[in-house]
Formats: C-alpha cells, sequence, structure tokens
C-alpha cells in the first residue's frame, strides 16, 4: 500500500497545495477500482467485469478479472479493494467445501447469497470493502442476479452493477433491460446473445467514461450446461 | 438450522475460529471461552451476554485489532475485551439510509406501508427494495435506517421466534418479539447499528383451539382493494373484553437505542414527518378498511413527494386475524399523473363556473 499516501478517502487524489502539517493515519483500505456487472435472462445469467487493477494514478495489472468461478451454476463478482475481495472469495469456496461434505450437495445460488450476507455482516465493525454480485441459475433453472452492499445487505435483481462505474451504468440497464423511463415500448424478453452484446456495449461505454474500467472485458456465461467465459478487449488508456 | 439449535448439535464451524466468525448456526448455550483463541494476534470476538441469556449468540462479530481502533487518538487499552462502542475503523462507503415506513393499528386489524426507495449517500441504490418482511404468518417488520443492520437483525429475530415456538408451542406475542429484539439489540447500543422497525401484527387469543392452527401457511394473495370478506371475517372473531390488551392488533416500534415503545400509530423514517400530518388527520379505530388502506397510501405518497430520500413505489400490508396479506406494489409516479390531472380539471371547473356566473349573465 505504497500510495495510500497519495489517495483521499474515496480513490480519487488529494490536492496539491500546502495545508499545513497533516497527521498520515495508516488506512486498512485501498480502493482498486472496477466494474462488475451482472444480467439474469429466463435460463442463463451473465457475469462480466473488467480486468483492470489501479490505485490511485498507477495502474497494477490488466488482467485481473474480478470474477470468480464458484460452483457450476454461480459465478461471483467483486470489485473494491483486491485484498478483501481475495479473502472474502477464499471464504466463501471454503465454506462451498464444507457445506458440501456436510450435507452432500452443492449450494444453490440463493443459498449462497444468504451465506455470503451473514459473513458480511459477521464484519459490520471492520467490514469487508467488497461491492459484491452473484449471478447464477436458481433451482428452477432460471438466472438470478443477487446484489450485495459492503454489509451485507442483499437484494434479488434482473440487472445490476457495481463497483466505480455503477453509478453510470445502471441507468443505461435500467433503461435497455427493464425499459424503464420510456413510454410505449414493447417488452422484449432478453435472449442470451442479445444481453452479451449489450454487456459488451455498455462497458465499452463505461471505459470511455470512467478511468478505473478497460484494458480487457470478461464475460461470464452461465447456463445449465456450465460456464463458459469470453474475453473481450477494451480501451487501454 | 432451527432444529440443529435445539439438538445442540456441534457444528464443524466451532473448531476455525478465522471465517467462523458470522456462524449462525450455534448451538443453544455453548460455552463461549473455547473460541476465544489465546495465542492469535487480532481475535477478539464480542459476544454479548444479553445475547446469550435469549438464546444462544446470534451473530458472531469479528472486532478490528486496537492499533486500527485507536487511530483516532484514543488509548485503546481498555477497548480489548469491551463492546464495539466508539471503534469502528473508518469506513470508505457510505451505509444506506433514509426511508418512509408507517403502522397503525385499527378496528379491522393493521395496516402497514413503506416506499421503496434505498439510498446511500446521494446515490439511490435500489428503487424497488422490499421494506416490509413478513416474520411470521400474523408478524410484518418494517425495516427503516440501515439496510442491512435491519435486514440481518430480522433474520435473526426471525429466527428467534422460530425457535421460541417451536420450544414453546406457541407463537411470541408482537410485545414480546418487540422486547425480544429490543433485548439484543441493546448490546450495539452506541455503535453505528441503525435499526429503526416497526412490529405490526396480531396477537392471538392462546386458547387451546389455538395450537392447530399455529401451521398456517400466511395468506399472501394480493389484494384489491374491495375488503368487505375481510371485515365481515373480523364480525365473528372480534377479541373478548377481558382480554382487549392482549389480543388484536397491536404495533410497536423499536430501535437499536433501545427505545420500545407500543403505540396504534408509529411512522418511521426521514419522511415520517410528512406522513405523520396525514395520519394524524385521517386516523380514526373505526375506520374502514378501505378507508385505512386509502390513509395509508396517501401518508407515503405526499412523504415521498415532499422527502428526497423516500419514493419510486407504495408497499402495503393488511395484517387480521387470518394472517398477513398484501397489496400489489404502486407506482407512485402514476398517483402524482393521476393527481395532476385531478387539480388540473378542478381548476377547470372553477373558471367555467365563474364564466357561468359573471359573463354569461350579461350577454343574455
Amino acid at each position: 500500500m505504497l500510495s495510500t499516501q497519495f489517495s483521499g478517502n474515496n480513490g480519487g487524489m488529494k490536492e496539491y497545495h500546502y495545508t499545513g502539517p497533516v497527521e498520515h493515519k495508516f488506512s486498512p483500505y485501498a480502493f482498486n477500482g472496477g466494474t462488475v456487472l451482472a444480467v439474469a435472462g429466463e435460463d442463463f445469467a451473465i457475469v462480466a467485469s473488467d480486468t483492470r487493477l489501479s490505485e490511485g494514478y498507477s495502474i497494477h495489472s490488466r488482467d485481473s478479472p474480478k470474477c470468480y468461478k464458484l460452483t457450476d451454476t454461480t459465478v461471483i463478482g467483486c470489485s473494491g479493494f483486491h485484498g478483501d475481495c481475495l479473502t472474502l472469495t477464499k471464504i466463501i469456496d471454503a465454506r462451498l467445501k464444507m457445506y458440501k461434505h456436510a450435507n452432500n450437495k452443492t449450494m444453490t445460488s440463493g443459498a449462497i447469497a444468504a451465506m455470503l450476507s451473514t459473513i458480511l455482516y459477521g464484519r459490520r465493525f471492520f467490514p469487508y470493502y467488497v461491492y459484491n454480485i452473484i449471478g447464477g441459475l436458481d433451482e428452477e433453472g432460471r438466472g438470478a442476479v443477487y446484489s450485495f452492499d459492503p454489509v451485507g445487505s442483499y437484494q434479488r435483481d434482473t440487472y445490476k452493477a457495481g463497483g466505480s462505474a455503477s453509478a453510470m451504468l445502471q441507468p443505461l440497464l435500467d433503461n435497455q433491460i427493464g425499459f424503464k423511463n420510456m413510454e410505449n415500448v414493447q417488452h422484449v424478453p432478453l435472449t442470451k446473445e442479445k444481453a452479451v452484446q449489450l454487456v459488451k456495449d455498455v462497458f465499452i461505454s463505461a471505459a470511455e467514461r470512467d478511468v478505473y474500467t478497460g484494458d480487457a472485458l470478461m464475460i461470464c456465461i452461465v447456463t445449465k450446461e456450465g460456464v463458459k467465459e469470453e474475453m473481450v478487449p477494451l480501451r487501454k488508456d | 438450522m432451527a432444529l440443529q439449535d435445539i439438538c445442540c448439535y456441534l457444528d464443524t464451524l466451532l473448531g476455525a475460529p478465522w471465517n467462523s466468525s458470522s456462524s449462525l448456526s450455534l448451538p443453544f448455550g455453548t460455552e463461549h471461552t473455547d473460541l476465544y483463541s489465546t495465542t492469535s494476534d487480532q481475535k477478539n470476538f464480542f459476544s454479548g451476554t444479553p445475547l446469550e441469556r435469549c438464546g444462544g449468540s446470534p451473530l458472531r462479530f469479528f472486532l478490528p485489532p486496537p492499533q486500527i481502533r485507536g487511530q483516532f487518538g484514543k488509548a485503546s487499552s481498555f477497548l480489548s475485551n469491551s463492546s464495539p462502542t466508539s471503534s469502528a475503523v473508518a469506513r470508505p462507503f457510505p451505509l444506506s439510509h433514509g426511508t418512509t415506513t408507517l403502522g397503525f393499528a385499527f378496528q379491522g386489524g393493521v395496516i402497514a406501508a413503506a416506499d421503496t426507495r434505498a439510498s446511500c449517500a446521494g446515490l439511490i441504490a435500489c428503487p424497488a427494495a422490499h421494506k416490509i418482511q413478513p416474520i411470521h404468518s400474523h408478524l410484518v417488520v418494517t425495516t427503516s435506517g440501515s439496510a442491512a443492520d435491519c435486514m440481518l437483525w430480522e433474520r435473526i429475530l426471525a429466527r428467534e421466534i422460530r425457535l421460541y415456538q417451536l420450544r414453546h408451542r406457541r407463537k411470541l406475542s408482537v410485545t414480546g418479539a418487540a422486547k425480544l429484539l429490543s433485548l439484543m439489540l441493546h448490546p450495539f447500543k452506541g455503535t453505528d447499528v441503525c435499526v429503526a422497525t416497526t412490529l405490526c401484527g396480531w396477537d392471538r387469543e392462546t386458547a387451546e383451539g389455538d395450537e392447530g392452527r399455529t401451521q398456517q401457511d400466511p395468506i399472501s394473495s394480493s389484494y384489491n382493494g374491495t375488503s368487505s370478506q375481510a371485515v365481515s371475517d373480523l364480525n365473528q372473531i372480534r377479541p373478548k373484553a377481558t382480554a382487549v390488551g392482549r389480543t388484536g392488533p397491536k404495533v410497536c416500534y423499536v430501535c437499536s437505542d433501545g427505545l420500545m415503545l407500543n403505540e396504534d400509530l408509529i411512522s418511521v423514517g426521514s419522511g415520517s414527518p410528512y406522513a405523520y400530518s396525514v395520519l394524524d388527520d385521517g386516523w380514526r379505530w373505526k375506520m374502514s378498511v378501505d378507508e385505512a388502506v386509502s390513509l395509508a397510501r396517501e401518508a407515503v405518497y405526499r412523504a415521498t413527494h415532499r422527502d428526497a430520500y423516500s419514493g419510486n413505489n407504495v408497499d402495503l400490508f393488511h395484517i387480521t386475524a387470518h394472517g398477513w396479506s398484501r397489496r400489489e406494489r404502486e407506482d407512485v409516479k402514476e398517483e402524482y399523473y393521476r393527481e395532476k390531472e385531478r387539480v388540473w380539471y378542478d381548476r377547470l371547473q372553477i373558471k367555467l363556473q365563474f364564466y357561468a356566473e359573471h359573463v354569461l349573465k350579461f350577454e343574455d
């Protein structure tokens, strides 16, 4: 965390004029950027993330995807502080294994979401600085997306964007997938191909306007056949 | 999980302190000393005794190490085994707050209504949140304050009520549930846990005839507003005069400061002043169900209009002796446009009347 002294509280940069003696405190958090997105369809779910890992003005890595495969029917996207993302995914993997050994079945998406909520709330007074979105198939084979806040509040949605460009992407998804804020429009159900194309377009827009999003896009498509990954280049500047 | 608890089944999670900080499946009455690892430098599990007294600790919390906690300049040597009062780490993100919820009792049951906006500093994190959660067939809880705190504490409350029901073969009353929640939240007084909930429910008589009905499924049909059916059913099961304080509709307010109130009319949240003004004007005990529903809708709608942190939709639940039923979610945008048309139409009427009275006369 060499560059914490250069970062402000929310990942932006501190100003460069002299304000007097400043006390530097150790902050256990850093903001590593990145955007994740998940869309649920009739029989599929898509979880996508960019692969840029940044801190302040630097890019640590151009190949650090934020989607992690949990089971054959569930993928999680975690953005925020990379250290907490890694630990959280390790803990989730361990809990999944323990559940499998204790109950002889794989955890369903809904169960993983409920478990993650309690894991996050267990750290209510020293939270994991991670914005999670789980995408997968529910017991009936329909697509499900569960979005979390850093302290464990969660909700099942049809689509959700999280991370640094979430405020830019969410209104676009509301309009294109939820058909919100439009009058006299036919509600066409979303096909897998159209959803993938929409996700690519949306991330290209995010990379144009958000400095922490870019380099490449990793799309994980979850269907009953399993999880398929696709990598698409984005702008690298 | 509830069964596991009663059977005192020791889950293997107890042996792994590094990730059991959030296990909900701890057995009743376990000795917690073996969880405290003596060698590890950063383990400092918090376990409040009021929680143990009310049936096992519902959740383990991980406290940050003293170096982080003490960064605000306080000497923190005494903080290592006390409650997390002033010592949370500075969070880099805001939590969600801001809402309008209300609950009131009347002769036809209890109405619980809320908006559906979950906001987080200036951003609307979710326009379609569920702020009213059913706990069991005759109790719903409205959430206000921090979304994560409310959601988790309501899960814990639902678990404790279910355990109580399995152990004692009757449902806990609304006041009892409120007291339980208040006691569970008390150890966190002074931290930034922010929970302000209204428990709305119907206490049933604990006669023998009730035993068979405790397993009843909740009524969850959507509610169209024509409620003559519900009112006529109510006439047959009006609570007895001698037990009127213990059965029937009940509304309780519980907040994380430790306050517990027993009232007929409660509204909580940033939009509550606006909701209170509408409710105080229109509430009467002898209201019909239709009047009550429309009063609740109007109160939430007016609050969403004036409060920036409330909005989007209105959720409404109606609880009677048969259980809770949910009305379909309504977008306040529609109501706003309907009202605008009504106001326009009224103004047009006034203009036409003026014209007829004062202008047409001279043209005869």
